[in-house]
């Protein structure tokens, strides 16, 4: 994949049935999300909501946009792009924090 | 690759929209807690399902077209741009239900309510109107791909559009990903 020029990557074909498994664990992951909420987990509900839908979000980003079939470069700026987003999120409730 | 840097701009968008919802929550815990319940859990789960699902018939009609099936690949976006409007539909009766009952910006039974109730509405109101305003332009967009595909002009040679097409419905599905337990899910 890395030895070929832009179009190589273009040419990755992901099998039917391989959507379809990774679907099926979204839906179990909604599922599983939906449950929770009406368990009382305190200050653990935003928690686990936020890490079942970021582990949902990773599903989509890596097989359905192909994210993980591009090349190394490619994927470390989508990474780099999250990272920013949550330090953002991160010292914003450290300003909170000491205010 | 450009549009990958445009889903990047969209992830700004609405993160600077999540950062809002995350420090007025933190400062009006009991008050998104109760204006939460207000929610239909049921709709906004179907909601979830109808937009996983639009997602796969999306990624896969992208093998469809890589392996020449023009006619399947044809119904699996006739697909999803059908999930799509029910989606919408679905936001509609929605919206109108909240409506019915006094709940919409500058809504006189609505700015009777504790601030923080006001501020959860402000944001759920602008935060899944922005995201089905999304919504609408991924259907032109699917629209245009699928008119392309029925003409020839995106075949297994060429199909860059489809992907970008496709790119752009997967963000709209991620974003409701993380809207649908913020909003709906607060119990």
């Amino acid at each position: 994949m890395s030895h070929t020029d832009q179009s190589a990557h273009a040419q990755h074909v992901v099998s039917y049935s391989r959507y379809v498994v990774i679907w099926f664990g979204l839906v179990a992951l909604t599922a599983l999300t939906v449950a929770l909420a009406g368990i009382e987990l305190g200050r653990w509900v935003i928690i686990t909501a936020l890490v079942i839908a970021s582990i949902k979000s990773l599903l989509v980003l890596n097989i359905f946009m192909h994210l993980r079939f591009e090349d190394r470069v490619f994927r470390l700026f989508t990474v780099v792009a999250f990272v920013t987003f949550l330090i953002f999120i991160v010292m914003t409730f450290f300003d909170y924090a000491f205010h | 690759m450009g549009m990958w840097l445009f889903l990047f701009t969209e992830l700004i968008l609405f993160g600077g929209l999540f950062i809002v919802y995350a420090v007025y929550r933190y400062t009006h815990p009991d008050a998104f807690h109760l204006a939460a319940a207000e929610l239909n859990t049921f709709v906004g789960t179907v909601n979830t399902l109808i937009l996983l699902t639009s997602s796969l018939t999306v990624a896969m009609s992208i093998t469809a077209v890589q392996e020449g099936k023009k006619g399947f690949a044809l119904a699996l976006l006739g697909m999803t741009i059908m999930m799509g409007l029910a989606f919408l539909v679905n936001k509609y009766f929605e919206w109108g239900h909240k409506f019915e009952v006094g709940i919409y910006p500058g809504a006189p039974e609505l700015l009777a309510q504790p601030q923080g109730v006001i501020l959860y509405f402000g944001l759920y109101f602008v935060m899944t109107g922005l995201h089905a305003l999304h919504v609408i332009i991924g259907l032109a967009v699917l629209l245009y791909v699928f008119e392309a595909v029925r003409r020839g002009s995106i075949n297994a040679g060429s199909y860059v559009r489809l992907e970008s097409g496709a790119l752009y419905w997967h963000l709209v599905d991620i974003i409701w990903i993380f809207l649908f337990p913020l909003f709906y899910l607060l119990h």
